[in-house]
């Protein structure tokens, strides 16, 4: 069972709202997970709607059957900070050396580093272990960087092997690769039905694919519903458009005859329907091609009031139902 | 409605005016900025400028039909561009021999430049009917896709000789600050634009931006990226003695030795030379990688450039525009107007959501109904509903429910009761259908009940996107907005940009409405 849950996707796609809608399904029945976000924007508190978090664990929300969300919200420096302290006893002269710039020198000119010590605390909080030796999170589900950087983030062993050959640093990042490539870890990506993100996901799943990280499944979300499909406009083609003015008439929205209110709306409402299978019909191609990936895939309701705490829930009930999606063995 | 408060953007003006020279195409991530700017390319050569799109991320499809698919990262002829003077109805979308884009070719038409702006500001009448009369012979249209990498590489081997070049390219740190620093692709779209603007051979430059969640990121990542190279820090790694000559010295040497010895304990012992021999070769190369970042953004703020915020009417992406524009205004950088891509319109917009939710739902009870007592009347109901209906104007009153008695509410009840009595009488009366049984009156039922609930879905939309609309026009009501309706697909040839051109210099602003 996987116990990392990435969540990647183009930008905009709903990796926040999944991330955290699927923080929420893990927690269910009294389990305990943890979201983690790690692009410094305060996605996760906007979401909730509570203040920014800090650099530390706090829960943020139950689950339904008495399940705890815990969320936070990774910062590179602070983590290099720690993580000079632990070592190295540094005292002031990390403060010092943060004054100076140099650590935001260190993370900037090394992209590499910054993301070892991202990921080296979304993978310390996964393997983190109670007194009774029961893991403290059940689940760590990480609101990650887009699929266009999500194969370099993970992907950090090679990403730091050119500057760090020896040293701690190799190390750390040496095992946060055994954590990001075992079964352990699910990378799932968020999609739209749509040309462009749906290119991307095709492109990042084999790009995660050749580097050998665990895909999970594909989340197509804001799927709206389809209302007439294209049969049915098929047969509201010219012969029956008195038949369908005398339905609207009967619906009560005004006079079937000629010029009459029902007989007028059926032009407008016919081009929307046009419009509505054509959007169908491409939605049904980009549905193919995600099928084509051969992952399982997850489809989430575009929430007509967006994505607020309540629509969270929803979308939690929603993935909760249609099951959790695994990296393949 | 209440959008018309907002004042019209006049693209077409815009882009004729021979002074605007670069156009630069904001917005948040995924709102149409590379559609926009290939759009606004098109329609610009087509109107007769010599015209250059600097594309950055542009969907494959897109960049397959435009030509620059392979990134080379030198401007390219688009072809398939239409001159000026074509009779009417001859679209060739997209297969025109290209190199015929000199003015001579043109048969007859305006002629070359002319007095032709006065015409747009004067409601052209018809949208489609326009479409020849607005080009003009003399453009061209060249594209090309920013490959942020390579333009990096092209400063580095234009700046420095052979060898220290090739340490430079090679050097691991350099490597991932040019491929993956955040901001080096801004940063290196505003350097190609110095570079097209400077070798002058375009009337006129449109730049689309970087796929960044925020506006603003375009114009913070150049200096974000210049004082990076050019901060505090190198500045000590390059020369301690220089920053901390006085009572610092101590400290900073400090802190220097704890710093090395704590990054070659760290990465290894090769790293500090790499970063040094990078500071070194960076620091030489680009003395004034700041006065060359400040250059390029002033050349934001001269009077030829102007900006278009592109937003999708959606309420994240309007904040968006908004504070973009508010920023916009305190650097001095000149605003055209706002882009709103993807609004959507109905042809049917008197009946709310609300009501056309009712209607469905009665053809659906009865259909229910229907179907165990078939050949049961329903006119009742239908007369009902009519009488808290009112016949709504084409747009306009949406959400006022329970229309009053209008004028035209008798005409309707007249038309209830003569053509509303049971079944195939119901039917017969408009259409030849007379003899059609139960059964295809219940299809049509339900198809006019998808259709509704199709239309109220639609209302939903367009409700929200004005709310947004807006919200957007109440902050800032001096912006003018230029309106683009959503395709039902995505945008990747010519003939799409060309629609999305005419949709953004068109003068109705409630698209699908006509
Ligand atoms: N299922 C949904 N229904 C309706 N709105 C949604 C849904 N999912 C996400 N949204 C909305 O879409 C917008 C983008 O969502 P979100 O912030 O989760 O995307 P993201 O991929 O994390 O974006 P970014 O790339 O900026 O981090 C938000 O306004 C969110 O409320
Ligand atoms: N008016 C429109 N109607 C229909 N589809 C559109 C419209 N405008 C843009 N699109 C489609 O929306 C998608 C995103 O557009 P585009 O690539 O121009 O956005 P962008 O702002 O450049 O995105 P990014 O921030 O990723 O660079 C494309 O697939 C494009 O074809
Ligand atoms: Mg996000
Ligand atoms: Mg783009």
């Amino acid at each position: 069972m996987s116990r990392l849950h990435v969540v990647s996707g183009k930008g905009g796609t709903g990796k926040t709202t999944v991330a955290a809608a699927l923080a929420l399904a893990l927690a269910e029945e009294g389990r305990r997970s943890l979201l983690v976000e790690v692009e410094g924007r305060q996605g996760i508190a906007q979401l909730f709607e509570t203040e920014a978090l800090p650099y530390e664990e706090r829960k943020i929300a139950v689950a339904p059957g008495g399940g705890e969300v815990f969320a936070l919200a990774i910062d590179a420096e602070r983590a290099l900070l720690d993580y000079l302290q632990m070592f190295y006893k540094l005292g002031g002269a990390g403060r010092a050396l943060k004054k100076l710039g140099a650590i935001d020198f260190a993370t900037t000119i090394a992209p590499g580093l910054r993301d070892v010590l991202l990921t080296g605390k979304a993978c310390e909080a996964v393997r983190r272990k109670r007194k009774d030796g029961r893991p403290v999170y059940d689940h760590v589900v990480m609101d990650a960087p887009p699929t266009g950087r999500i194969t370099r983030f993970l992907n950090v062993n090679d990403e730091v092997a050119g500057l760090a050959r020896i040293g701690p640093i190799h190390n750390q990042a040496q095992a946060v690769m055994r954590v990001l490539k075992s079964p352990e870890t699910a990378v799932h990506l968020v999609t739209l039905l749509e040309e462009m993100p749906v290119q991307e996901t095709v492109d990042g799943v084999a790009e995660l694919r050749a580097a050998g990280l665990p895909v999970g499944g594909i989340f197509i979300n804001m799927v709206r519903p389809e209302i007439l499909d294209e049969e049915a406009l098929a047969r509201a083609g010219g012969t029956e458009r008195a038949a369908v003015a005398g339905a609207l008439s009967r619906a009560g929205v005004g006079g079937a005859r000629r010029g009459g209110r029902a007989e007028r709306l059926v032009g407008p409402l016919l081009e929307q329907a046009g419009e509505h299978v054509e959007r169908v019909r491409l939605e049904s191609a980009q549905r193919k091609e995600i099928a084509g990936l051969g992952l399982p895939s997850r489809e989430l309701e575009l929430l007509s009031g967006g994505a607020d705490l309540a629509g969270l829930y929803r979308l939690a009930k929603d993935i909760r139902k249609q099951g959790i999606p695994e990296a393949a063995a | 409605m209440t959008l018309d408060a907002a004042p019209r953007l006049d693209v077409d003006r815009l882009l004729d005016d021979p002074g605007t020279r670069i156009i630069v195409c904001c917005g948040a991530g995924g709102v149409g900025k590379t559609t926009t700017a290939a759009a606004l390319g098109v329609r610009a050569a087509e109107r007769g400028r010599k015209t250059v799109v600097l594309t950055i991320d542009p969907a494959r499809r897109l960049a397959q039909s435009m030509g620059i698919a392979s990134l080379d990262n030198v401007p390219r002829r688009v072809e398939g561009i239409l001159a000026g003077g074509r009779p009417d109805g001859d679209e060739p979308d997209g297969d025109r021999s290209a190199g015929d884009g000199s003015a001579g070719e043109a048969p007859d038409g305006e002629g070359p430049d002319g007095d032709r702006t006065d015409e747009d500001g004067t409601g052209r009448g018809g949208s489609a009917g326009g479409r020849d009369r607005d080009r003009r012979p003399g453009g061209e249209l060249h594209a090309m896709m920013l490959d942020m990498k390579r333009t990096f590489d092209e400063i580095v081997v234009a700046h420095a000789d052979a060898e220290r070049a090739r340490a430079i390219l090679e050097n691991p740190f350099y490597q991932s600050l040019s491929a993956g620093f955040a901001g080096t692709q801004e940063y290196m779209a505003m350097e190609k634009l110095g570079q097209l603007r400077a070798r002058d051979e375009w009337d006129l430059i449109i730049v689309d931006t970087p796929p960044s969640r925020s506006a603003l990121d375009f114009l913070d990542a150049p200096k974000r990226l210049g004082s990076f190279l050019d901060g505090k820090f190198i500045r000590v790694l390059m020369a301690p003695a220089k920053v901390g000559g006085r009572a610092g010295m101590k400290f900073l040497n400090a802190g220097m030795s704890v710093m090395t010895g704590t990054l070659s304990k760290l990465m290894g012992g090769q790293l500090l030379r790499d970063v040094q021999t990078f500071v070194a070769a960076m620091d030489t190369m680009f003395g004034g990688f700041r006065t060359r970042a400040d250059a390029t953004y002033r050349l934001l703020q001269a009077p030829g450039t102007a900006f278009l915020v592109v937003a999708a009417p959606e309420r994240d992406a309007l904040r968006e525009a908004a504070y973009f524009v508010e920023r916009l205004a305190a650097e001095d950088m000149p605003l055209a107007g706002l882009v709103l891509n993807r609004v959507h319109g109905s042809g049917a917009a008197g009946l709310s959501a609300e009501r056309a939710l009712g209607a469905a739902e009665t053809l659906e009870s009865e259909n229910l109904e229907n179907a165990r007592i078939v050949d049961q009347g329903d006119g009742e109901t239908a007369s009902r509903a009519a009488e808290s209906l009112g016949d709504g104007a084409p747009a306009g009153d949406s959400p006022a429910a329970g229309g009053g008695p209008d004028e035209a509410a008798p005409r309707e009840d007249e038309d209830e009761s003569a053509g509303n009595r049971p079944d195939s009488s119901g039917n017969g009366q408009d259409g030849p259908h007379g003899q059609d049984g139960p059964a295809r009156r219940a299809t049509a039922d339900r198809l006019a009940a998808g259709l509704l609930r199709l239309h109220a879905e639609r209302m939903q939309v367009l409700g929200r996107e004005q709310h947004n609309r807006d919200r957007f026009t109440a902050l800032h009501p001096e912006v003018p907005v230029a309106e683009v309706s959503a395709l039902p697909g995505d945008v990747h040839d010519l003939a799409g940009l060309r629609a999305i051109g005419e949709r953004l210099a068109a003068d109705g602003s409630t698209p699908g409405a006509a």
